[in-house]
């Protein structure tokens, strides 16, 4: 029991940042349709900036805080002078976009910071908690309790702002949208941004546990990407779901199965859902225009 | 003479006089191996230029082709004791039968679900190929034996430069058969609308996986050549980066084009090259170059550019 | 020259750009480096880079070799056997160099070796496993232990504190796996039992599944990490959280100060076997490699202000005993240079004491390796 508790620990831990990862993929698709795969480096660029910025004497709380608007200018800048000086371009078009940017963005970062590996203090100690034989650190519950902050930011900024309800009729009908009066430009910038954001956020909450280095957004991406997939792509309560699972399934692979596989059972469960389900756990049967 | 010249086969002839002429313009062994890369990978791109070009069906995952390729001429004569071009043969047809295995539950997976499919099953392949150390030598890789032919060695740059542009030119010249052919139209059809071809009573599911079994063959030739070129195989080979830089090179140099495909392989087997000049500044160099090809010439290098010589002379 | 003489004339008109640029450097030694300065080896090649450049300028400043400016090519090969044997190609026949020292990864030297081999140009690698060295190859020369001899002296420490039974965690990337399969070689000489196994990947963040089914197997004493970059620091964390009791060896994939920054408390009570340098102002006066160690900690973080790391030590150590034997040559003719490289004799590095000879292109025993133990937040000797 105490073995099983371990591994759900870890997994969930891991799959809280999956999970961030994934929403922003999510937000930045249901806007615009792009997917994005410099994800991961706002993901990076929130833990670099705030471990530079606090090394330099800033208090942690204001090197988080600057971590955040930093990234949030990248986020806005992509949008602005890479994604939508090619509006109108094919989707496979705005990937190799995205992924260029993500090159650049990391080798930005291998110069502006270094090539090391760094970490964070813990915010709330490092002693771990004993549940039922099991050992949680504290930062764990920080990485999860911000997640759940963050998706339910997300969901009342969707649901009850004007401007996250912009974001959602641009999803649903970009010409529409417009219609009604709708920036719907300003309202993709905005979605860059709230993305980058959430990435940044999720970088600096779990720098403490993961240590952070100027590469490591790519493979946050990879998984981010599959999490997102495997919740159904533009869907945010999906994004969760297939973050926290792709998580939990390395975990208890890599504890009860084997540890030089469990990256490989993450991937045959996502595929055999994928059979299933050809539109993800949370898809509904869309319908193409001809 | 005239329709031939004018017809899908024009590109294949003018792409079979420059790999002919390029050597004599190469002043060294390093130009001609780079040469040789670039005929190994654009080879790659030419075959996935049918499914994501003609078909429209994203794959990030054909590294793992590309290493199986690779592996079964470095396990098959080391450990089984096959001729390295039976070994090669033997990739090649298992590359296409995982393909046409794989392919059926696959691709009726669409747009950014098959991309993150076919990511899954790369990234099998090199796991697999990472951990089975006693077969493929683990994560260091495992060396690749000679390839002999007639009693001889193929080796050096020179060689592999004649047998990767060679096997280009064949390449390109299958590719425009299908492309001329109805599978070639159904194609085309599918990557408009898969729905509408469905109406139009197309075997939509037939023709992605003749597709796509065909890209994975294509694959896998070009991975054995560079394993027995490099005279070594690692997972890398097989690697997500390896996919996405095949899927970069497809859509820099255009998408439904088999020149551009070979534009894409050079410019991306030259860039690291070039871009060596700009010591540390090299990567942000590559990713602004990515950026601003594809907002200028969005729908790849040699469709824009032509596009844009039919547009002034008309 | 002879080469162009026999080109094309489209050729030689190509190839005039590289003469006039060969000419003008014609009276520079040329030595060449392929090092994976981005990737995921990135934390062996940048310290590498540094240090071969820092050391250039300083020996140009210094006069050179032989009265001749020393002129260092670098290209990053990001740890890929494809790119390093292609800039290996291009070292030899553009930039037509002298010497090599490169690569940092075991892969990628696999690659570059027969490129060189065939060239008749002397290769000094930075990459770890025994492969590169054995079976001896005429041109093929490395600086860092091998991980047989990490293993070797890690068994040893458990022998003398009678712990024979032990787990192994290791990383699945070249250098964890490379490792693993030499303890397993050796491990029967030191009546050492490995009783389980486990395994992480090169990026996780998080490998409390693997280090629980380490403390619930039965009957292990000691638990050992082969595996270098973020991974050992993690390891290290998540072992100390799940209170895992006995001793846990790193190995010298952890070859800086930065793993005790990140792994913090966890670290104290790690052993692990090392080169001297990371003990610099440790050891006594007496001992023959303080004054390089301590010369080289000191000028790399005065220099670059990071932590000081065996890696770029295995780099000094290379460019040292190329110029030693280039000096010795009195030229940089290949040759000549290859075979005063075989016979380089007590030359004092920071990897430790290096007597090469035809059979050991590496020149390292096992004093060479240090054990330390980490107390209080620092290296220091064991026993």
């Amino acid at each position: 029991m105490a073995e099983f508790l371990q591994f759900a620990f870890s997994g969930l831990t891991v799959g809280a940042i999956y999970a961030l990862v994934a929403l922003g993929f999510t937000l930045i698709y249901n806007a615009s349709g792009v997917i994005n795969f410099a994800q991961g480096e706002f993901v990076m660029l929130g833990g670099m900036v705030t471990v530079f910025t606090h090394a330099a004497g800033v208090p942690l709380p204001l090197a988080a805080l600057i971590a955040l608007v930093v990234a949030i200018i990248v986020g806005l800048a992509l949008y602005r002078l890479a994604i939508e000086p090619a509006r109108g371009a094919s989707p496979v078009t705005l990937i190799i976009i995205t992924i260029g940017a993500s090159i650049l963005l990391r080798g930005g970062a291998s110069l502006t910071f270094d090539k090391s590996f760094h970490s964070l203090p813990p915010f709330a100690g490092s002693k771990p908690l004993m549940i039922g034989g099991a050992a949680l650190l504290p930062q764990s519950l920080i990485v999860l309790a911000g997640a759940g902050a963050i998706v339910i930011a997300l969901w009342y900024f969707l649901t009850r702002t004007l401007s996250g309800k912009a974001i959602l009729a641009t999803a649903a009908n970009r010409l529409a949208a417009r219609l009604v009066g709708i920036n719907t430009n300003a309202v993709v910038g905005l979605s860059f941004g709230v993305s980058a954001a959430i990435g940044a956020l999720g970088g600096i909450l779990m720098t403490p546990i993961t240590l952070t280095s100027y590469d490591s957004g790519t493979l946050l991406a990879l998984k981010g990407f599959a999490a997102a997939m495997l919740g159904s792509m533009g869907n945010p309560l999906g994004a969760v779901v297939g973050g926290l699972t792709v998580g939990l399934l390395e975990a208890f692979s890599a504890g009860y199965i084997s540890s030089s596989y469990k990256d490989a059972v993450a991937f045959l469960v996502i595929l055999g859902v994928l059979f299933l389900m050809p539109q993800g756990l949370f898809g509904r049967g869309g319908m193409e225009r001809v | 003479m005239r329709r031939f010249l004018e017809g899908p086969y024009a590109g294949v002839l003018a792409l079979a006089i420059l790999v002919a002429v390029l050597p004599l313009a190469l002043p060294s062994l390093f130009y001609l191996r780079i040469a040789a890369l670039i005929g190994i990978f654009a080879l790659v791109v030419v075959g996935l230029n049918l499914l994501i070009g003609y078909a429209g069906q994203v794959s990030l995952g054909h590294a793992g082709f590309f290493g199986v390729g690779a592996y079964a001429v470095a396990i098959g004569p080391t450990y089984l004791g096959l001729p390295a071009w039976l070994a090669l043969i033997a990739g090649a047809a298992i590359a296409g039968l995982i393909a046409f295995l794989v392919g059926r539950p696959i691709l009726r997976l669409r747009g950014h679900y098959l991309a993150v499919a076919t990511l899954g099953m790369g990234l099998l392949f090199a796991m697999v190929f990472a951990n089975e150390s006693a077969w493929t030598g683990g994560p260091d890789g495992m060396p690749v034996p000679h390839l002999d032919l007639f009693g001889f060695r193929m080796s050096g740059a020179r060689t592999w430069y004649w047998i990767s542009g060679v096997s280009l030119v064949i390449g390109a010249w299958v590719a425009a058969n299908v492309i001329a052919s109805p599978t070639g139209r159904a194609l085309r059809a599918i990557h408009d609308s898969e729905t509408a071809a469905q109406v139009l009573g197309i075997d939509v599911a037939r023709y992605k996986l003749i597709a796509f079994v065909l890209s994975a063959v294509y694959a896998a030739v070009a991975g054995a050549y560079l394993a027995m070129f490099d005279g070594l195989v690692t997972p890398e080979t097989a690697g997500f980066l390896r996919s996405i830089e095949f899927v970069t090179m497809a859509v820099l140099g255009g998408l439904g084009s088999t020149f551009g495909g070979i534009v894409g392989a050079a410019l991306l087997v030259l860039l690291p090259q070039v871009l060596t000049v700009f010591q540390d500044y090299e990567h942000i160099a590559l990713g602004l170059i990515m950026i601003v090809v594809m907002i200028f010439l969005p729908a790849g290098i040699v469709p824009s550019l032509a596009g844009l010589l039919r547009w002034r002379r008309s | 020259m002879k080469r162009h003489l026999r080109m094309t004339l489209p050729s030689m008109l190509a190839a005039a750009a590289f003469l006039t640029a060969a000419s003008t450097a014609y009276a520079d030694i040329k030595i060449g480096s392929i090092l994976a300065v981005t990737g995921p080896a990135s934390f062996l090649g940048d310290p590498e880079k540094k240090t071969l450049e820092m050391y250039v300028d300083q020996i140009n400043a210094a006069g050179g070799v032989n009265g001749q400016k020393i002129k260092l090519t670098v290209y990053d090969s990001g740890g890929n056997p494809n790119k390093a044997k292609t800039f290996a190609t291009r070292l030899i026949e553009q930039d037509q160099v002298d010497a090599v020292i490169g690569d940092s990864t075991t892969g990628a030297t696999l690659a570059i070796m027969p490129v060189f081999e065939d060239a008749g140009v002397p290769l000094i690698s930075l990459a770890g496993a025994i492969q590169v060295i054995q079976p001896v190859r005429k041109w093929v020369f490395k600086t860092p232990h091998t991980d047989t001899m990490a293993c070797e002296k890690i068994f040893e420490d458990l022998k003398k504190h009678n712990q024979t039974k032990i787990a192994l965690i290791s990383g699945t990337g070249g250098f964890g796996k490379s490792m693993s399969a030499e303890c397993h070689k050796v491990a029967g000489q030191y009546g050492i039992q490995i009783v389980h196994e486990e395994s992480y990947g090169p990026n996780d963040n998080d490998m409390t599944p693997q280090l629980t089914n380490i403390k619930n197997a039965a009957g292990v004493q000691a638990v050992v990490n082969p595996g270098f970059g973020q991974g050992p620091a993690i390891v290290t964390r998540n072992y100390r959280q799940l209170g895992i009791k006995v001793p846990l060896y790193e190995s010298h994939g952890v070859a800086s100060k930065q793993y005790i920054k990140l792994a913090g408390d966890a670290a104290n009570g790690v052993r692990l076997p090392a080169a001297a340098l990371l003990v610099a102002d440790k050891l006594p006066a007496s001992d023959p490699q303080k004054k390089v160690v301590e010369g080289y900690k000191t000028t790399y973080e005065k220099k670059t202000g990071q932590e000081v790391s065996t890696f770029g030590g295995h780099a000094y150590d290379a460019l040292m005993i190329l110029v030693d034997a280039m000096k010795r040559a009195g030229s940089a003719d290949k040759a000549k240079v290859r075979d005063e490289i075989e016979k380089t004799k007590g030359f004092v590095g920071t990897g430790g004491v290096v007597n090469m000879s035809a059979k050991d292109h590496l020149g390292l025993d096992l004093t060479a390796f240090r054990m330390l133990e980490i107390k209080n937040g620092d290296w220091t000797l064991a026993n």
